[in-house]
């Protein structure tokens, strides 16, 4: 049980009468990645929300590195070791990458409270390193993220994620919106975390990246997890099914650590 | 195989808004330059005046200077509140009300008339506290509207806007208050107020660009809720840059009372629509996130040298108004257009 990083138990939420996620029983093991895959509404944002403390859930426990949580919002989560990178990109457009990087956590030179002096240059020297770990070329550190592109802008949010987070790293739908290089390049940004050992939940629509990049496939269905394979053991066709409901969900049943 | 784009970029460390500022400043020349060679062809269709050089003319370049200090102290403040994506209309008005609290404080005991007779003789401390303190607490009022009840800027200082211009009148039932001790007038003496005004930009300039709270202020003018998730604590921050801005206000107030020797309920109207059009030809973006105090110091200086030049050039005062209220808007537009080319080019 040691090496469980997050577990889930019972996990629900109900908004009014609809019921997004039902009973659902995830695990999440040291240095693992789990694409969490399945149709529009199935609940897999509900899933990602109810973990990061984005909203509360109606029922259910979370474990998270051992101890039992329930995070009051996504700062709370965050300061636990959980870093996500939000649909929306959590970027400041106006900010150049150092200044987006550090953003809430800056480094500083003078404690003045609010007014405590920022330390630039040791920042600006970080985000060097952490873009070099994460192989993100951005040309030039000093400009504005507005003028950056989609790619660009992705891979400084999840570079910012990657370079704090040791524990957990939530992303959702990351390269929903790039282009091929782009995607390329945020998927050698997810080996480089596999390399390093941190463990990663992705929610994706792309089952080739899925079948790529992780080591085993979580699928929704209607707001219930129906299926927990690893990778060797299924493929493609066997996902889709469980994502259209042809295979049923007895094979949850079945299998109640669902590990 | 990047390290040569690192070391650039490392070169451009704190530039962020540069270009910004470089159009303002080349404005700025481009406008003087016009006023110049105006200046020497205007006998062509003035009779009454010789062909003279409008720059070459240190009492001109004082007074361009002098007349937008105390307005320009209200911009700094303003330019903070902007960045942050809000606005403040209340200024101008809380500037009369602070002036009349004020003065109140600073009478001499020669006056027979005074607000409070046995508060005369004050050391200058004290009316200069109460004109901070009383535009400090219209901050507080302002930036708590606007950061708890969430109501939206525009509407939260316009209320206050109302409100402290009533204040001002309510104070002596509409009387003025003049007399203030010698001592205080050392703050609108000479060149007094562009020192205070050029001391303030400077702070402000290297607090926004150089501190966690200049970093908060364009992060969340930038993306609110990329700063909350973020976990900066935005309601907080924004109660502190409204807080500030009015204390700007305030010291406004006392310049402008230290100067004129008088403070009336009537002080300081349309005071926050010219510190807004300061910070907006100065490029900072009315959408937030963008502009700088280097960039509204050079709006200042634009407006002076407009204001000045119109003079100079015997321009009817109706005719300024007008004029300047086309400025004012051309910025507002250039400033959607900057943005809309930004847009297509990310």
């Amino acid at each position: 049980m040691s090496d469980i990083i997050l577990e889930t138990r019972g996990l629900t939420k109900h908004y009014g009468g609809v019921h997004a996620l039902e009973d659902a029983n995830f695990t999440l093991r040291a240095g693992e990645h789990i694409a969490v895959v399945g149709d529009n509404g199935a609940g897999k944002s509900t899933f990602v929300r109810q973990i990061t403390g984005v909203e509360q859930r109606t029922a259910g426990k979370v474990w998270f590195g051992g101890d039992e949580v329930i995070f009051s919002g996504p700062i709370a989560a965050r300061e636990a070791g959980i870093e996500t990178v939000f649909q929306n990109l959590a970027l400041a457009d106006d900010l150049d990458v150092p200044s987006n990087l550090f953003l809430g956590r800056e480094l500083i030179k003078f404690n003045l409270g609010p007014f405590s002096i920022l330390d630039h240059k040791t920042m600006r020297e970080r985000t060097q390193q952490a873009l070099t770990k994460t192989a993100v070329k951005i040309p030039n550190l000093s400009s504005a993220i507005r003028n950056m592109s989609g790619g660009q802008r992705q891979c400084v949010a999840i570079a910012r994620s990657a370079s704090f987070a040791s524990k957990l790293i939530i992303m959702d739908e990351p390269t929903a919106a790039l282009g091929v290089q782009e995607t390329a390049q945020v998927e050698n940004i997810i080996r480089g975390l596999k390399a390093r050992g941190v463990p990663l939940i992705l929610v994706s629509h792309n089952l080739r990246q899925v079948f790529d990049l992780v080591d085993r496939i979580v699928v929704f269905r209607r707001g219930r997890i129906v299926a927990s394979l690893a990778k060797h053991e299924t493929d493609g066709n066997d996902i889709v099914s469980y994502i259209t409901g042809v295979k049923g969900s007895e094979a949850a049943l079945e299998k109640p650590g669902l590990t | 195989m990047w390290g040569n784009d690192m070391r650039v970029a490392m070169n451009t460390a704190h530039r962020r808004q540069a270009p910004g500022e470089v159009n303002v400043l080349i404005g700025l020349i481009v406008i003087a330059i016009i006023f110049e060679a105006l200046g020497w062809i205007q006998p062509a269709w003035r009779s009454d005046v010789a062909a003279q050089s409008f720059l070459l003319n240190k009492l001109r370049l004082s007074i361009i200077i002098g007349q937008v200090a105390i307005t320009g102290i209200i911009a700094v403040g303003v330019t903070q509140v902007i960045i942050t994506g809000g606005i403040d209309l209340s200024s101008g008005s809380v500037v009369g009300a602070a002036a009349m609290i004020a003065m109140s404080f600073a009478q001499a005991s020669a006056n027979a008339r005074a607000v409070y007779p046995y508060l005369t003789d004050m050391p200058i401390i004290v009316p200069a506290l109460v004109a901070v303190l009383c535009g400090a607490l219209a901050g507080v009022v302002n930036g708590g509207l606007i950061a708890y009840t969430k109501i939206p800027p525009f509407i939260a200082t316009l209320g206050m806007m109302v409100t402290a211009r009533g204040i001002a009148s309510w104070y002596t039932k509409g009387q003025p208050i003049s007399f203030p001790t010698d001592e205080y007038t050392v703050f609108g003496s000479g060149m007094h107020p562009v020192m205070i005004f050029v001391a303030l930009a400077a702070l402000f300039h290297l607090v926004l660009r150089y501190t966690l709270y200049g970093r908060r202020t364009y992060a969340i003018g930038s993306n609110e809720e990329a700063a909350r998730v973020s976990g900066i604590n935005v309601e907080r921050h924004l109660l502190l840059v409204y807080t500030i801005a009015g204390a700007l206000a305030g010291i406004a107030a006392l310049v402008l009372t230290s100067k004129n020797l008088t403070a009336q309920a009537g002080m300081g109207v349309m005071y926050e629509l010219d510190a807004i059009a300061m910070a907006v030809i100065g490029g900072v973006s009315l959408s937030g996130g963008r502009g700088s105090i280097v960039g509204t110091v050079l709006g200042a200086l634009i407006f002076g040298v407009i204001t000045s030049g119109f003079t100079f050039l015997g321009i009817d005062a109706y005719y300024q108004q007008i004029i300047k209220g086309g400025i004012i808007v051309s910025a507002v537009v250039a400033d959607v257009a900057r943005q809309k080319r930004a847009a297509r080019r990310a």
